[in-house]
């Protein structure tokens, strides 16, 4: 007999056990987060799921939602990937500054605009070689290898500004600005680059070796090198990942407000993208890399700020809500926190 | 000279150095005045710093410290406005960051969670409690407060030390004193060298990590009295950024952020360093704001391959 009799005692413990392997799984906790704060939203304020057509283009609270995390969203993939190699990338949002005023910079140079774009993307991913050297090659601790282009990234932006010859320029680009705030049919372009990087991405992490290779440097750097992989390369490309997912941000971000502010642009994005990561189910030990969670996690910051903004809260409350919802996360994740809980909820499991 | 004491010498080196370059490109420079104004203006961050540096010998981080110096500002001009001294909330305050700290280095400890992720949310907490408190600066009007800023020693030459400086000094012996001549500051260092080693040795774990986080807060909750006290008034904004110039200076002072390794002192010197360099760049006055990021970055980079390599030579010698 293959299958076990249909009788009523085995279902049960069957359903619960379904149940317990679903809320083990690590995608349900920002899932329900997510699901929990837009369920909130739709009942304190009235057609917050509504989805129209206006101007040929989706408008919505979701799709708001959606199209201001993207920025974030990229940031943190690429920060997935390099937390997934036992890293960091502080320098994201140093990134952001810096192709932001090499934007600007070229376009009153009069470059064509689509070289711009690639001018953008390789000051993001010259960023990532600095930083992989130092992490890679010098092994510097990652934190402290990626403060050094947190803390002067800015000062090269406003330097960068300075070449131009003013601060923070302003600028027109209808390719730039197209791909940040236009739109391809009914859909913002942005959503559309986002989901195309994500795709990218999740090929490369899941479908190829080098995706095995990072994760595997992760879990263990040592027993990676012992198994013949080139750990130093691995984690080399891991901050050339951030750095253009960070300098794709850049682009987006830059061409939203089409202005070069070195200065407060992207600041505490790299924040953000950790706390999305975190929030995603990954964990700054390292050793994996959870792309899809890591969009949740995003997702689920944008929605708090988003509802905070649209229930009339002040806007103040946002970080402290923000902190809340970090250590609460954490401490569901931290087995010695859900012991102490368990153990003092009466008649739960011992 | 021992090899331990290297990393030292290099960051008073690099401090002597750049003080003659400003003195041989400036005039006015070598006086006492503008060391007193280094060390006035920077005493907030080198304070902070000093319980950084615990945090760091141990092999930890603490990135809560710009946002407790803003909190404790904050909470201490709404105190004011009510009429309470600003001595009595000081003191209130920097029992609370003794707290807050010591609630993070339990969580950390606890939870075995990162520091770095703890105490970012550390930031965003205080942080976002400045903003619900304030959202523009507030002024402390006690006389006290004018009497603070106005005290000051006189120094040999035109200079004089100011009160913020002064706190700062008393703080720093303070330091001293815990890293070196107490069991904790011995059980910080051993946790910072070999965290396995100093478990099985009995080092008590869970306790010496609050109180480090604890003294990491208490320091950082005095760096944001000084800072309140010292532009008399609480802004929601301030020390935004200084958990960053507390760390360099920290590194620059020529502690090992592996933990285990540096002195107290030197984050003296690191604070002074930076300071130094604003100072150099405003001397200038054709620089901008910019070279001060760049030069930091760049003078952390320097130190840290340093580092790099005189831990790579001690490492090769001791495996020989």
């Amino acid at each position: 007999m293959n299958r076990p009799a249909p009788s009523p005692p085995p279902t049960k413990p069957a359903l619960s056990d379904r149940l317990r392997a679903v809320a083990r799984h690590r995608m349900v906790w920002p899932a329900l987060a997510l699901a929990l704060i837009l369920i909130v939203d739709g009942f304190v304020s009235p057609g917050f799921f509504a989805i129209r057509i206006v101007e040929g283009r989706l408008f919505g609270s979701l799709i708001d939602i959606l199209y201001r995390a993207m920025p974030t969203a990229v940031v943190a993939l690429g920060m997935a990937v390099v937390i997934g190699t036992k890293g960091i990338d502080l320098s994201v949002g140093s990134i952001i500054a810096i192709c932001g005023a090499v934007i600007a910079w070229r376009i009153h140079a009069g470059d064509p605009h689509f070289v711009i774009l690639l001018l953008a993307l390789g000051a993001g991913l010259l960023c990532g070689m600095w930083n992989g050297l130092l992490v890679a090659v010098l092994e510097i601790q990652p934190i402290i290898a990626t403060l050094i282009l947190m803390v002067s990234g800015r000062g090269i932006g406003l330097m960068i500004n300075l070449i131009y010859g003013g601060t923070n320029p302003s600028f027109t680009s209808p390719l730039l600005q197209g791909l940040s705030v236009g739109h391809i049919g009914l859909v913002p372009t942005r959503l559309i680059v986002g989901a195309g990087i994500f795709l990218a991405l999740w090929l490369l992490v899941r479908r190829t070796a080098f995706g095995l290779f990072l994760e595997a440097v992760g879990g263990s750097p040592r027993a990676a090198r012992l198994a013949g992989v080139n750990a130093r390369l691995i984690q080399y490309s891991a901050y050339l990942v951030s750095g253009l997912c960070a300098a794709a941000a850049g682009v987006i971000l830059t061409a939203d407000t089409h202005t070069s502010d070195p200065v407060s642009e992207g600041l505490y994005i790299e924040l953000d993208a950790i706390l999305a990561v975190v929030i995603g189910g990954g964990s700054l030990a390292g050793g994996r890399i959870y792309l899809g969670g890591t969009i949740l996690g995003a997702l689920v910051i944008q929605a708090l700020t988003t509802s905070i903004l649209t229930s009339g809260l002040p806007p103040e409350y946002n970080l402290v809500v923000k902190a809340v919802v970090v250590i609460v996360v954490l401490l569901l994740q931290s087995a010695n926190a859900r012991a102490a809980v368990v153990s003092v909820l009466p008649g739960r499991r011992k | 000279m021992s090899e331990k004491y290297l990393p030292l010498a290099a960051t008073i080196a690099v401090f002597l150095i750049l003080f003659v370059a400003g003195g041989l490109l400036y005039n006015n420079f070598f006086s006492t005045l503008v060391i007193g104004d280094i060390l006035a203006d920077n005493a907030f961050v080198i304070i902070a710093a000093i319980g950084t540096t615990f945090v760091i010998l141990s092999g930890g981080i603490d990135l809560s410290i710009g946002s407790m110096i803003g909190f404790v500002g904050v909470v201490m001009a709404n105190l004011d406005a009510a009429g309470w001294h600003p001595l009595a909330s000081a003191a209130m305050m920097i029992a609370f960051g003794a707290g807050f700290g010591a609630l993070q280095g339990f969580i950390i400890d606890f939870c075995e969670i990162q520091p770095f992720i703890i105490t970012l949310a550390g930031l965003f907490l205080l942080r976002g409690a400045c903003f619900m408190i304030n959202l523009d600066a507030v002024p402390l009007r006690h006389p006290f407060v004018a009497a603070f800023a106005d005290a000051s020693l006189p120094l040999p030459g035109d200079g004089f030390l100011a009160s913020s400086a002064i706190v700062m000094l008393v703080a720093l012996a303070a330091g001293i004193v815990i890293a070196h001549w107490t069991k904790f500051g011995a059980d910080v260092y051993a946790i910072g060298g070999d965290r396995a080693s100093a478990a099985l040795m009995g080092v008590p774990m869970r306790r010496t990590i609050v109180k480090i986080y604890a003294l990491g807060g208490l320091y950082s909750a005095l760096g944001g009295v000084v800072y309140a006290l010292y532009t008399s008034s609480g802004y929601p904004l301030a020390g935004q950024g200084a958990e960053l110039s507390a760390i360099a200076a920290v590194v620059l002072g020529g502690t090992l952020l592996t933990g285990g390794v540096g002195y107290v002192a030197g984050t003296l010197f690191g604070g002074m360093i930076l300071g130094l360099i604003a100072t150099l760049i405003n001397f200038n006055g054709s620089l901008n704001g910019a070279w001060i990021m760049i030069s930091g970055g760049l003078l952390l980079f320097l130190f840290i391959v340093l580092q790099r390599f005189l831990v790579g030579s001690l490492r090769a010698r001791s495996a020989t």
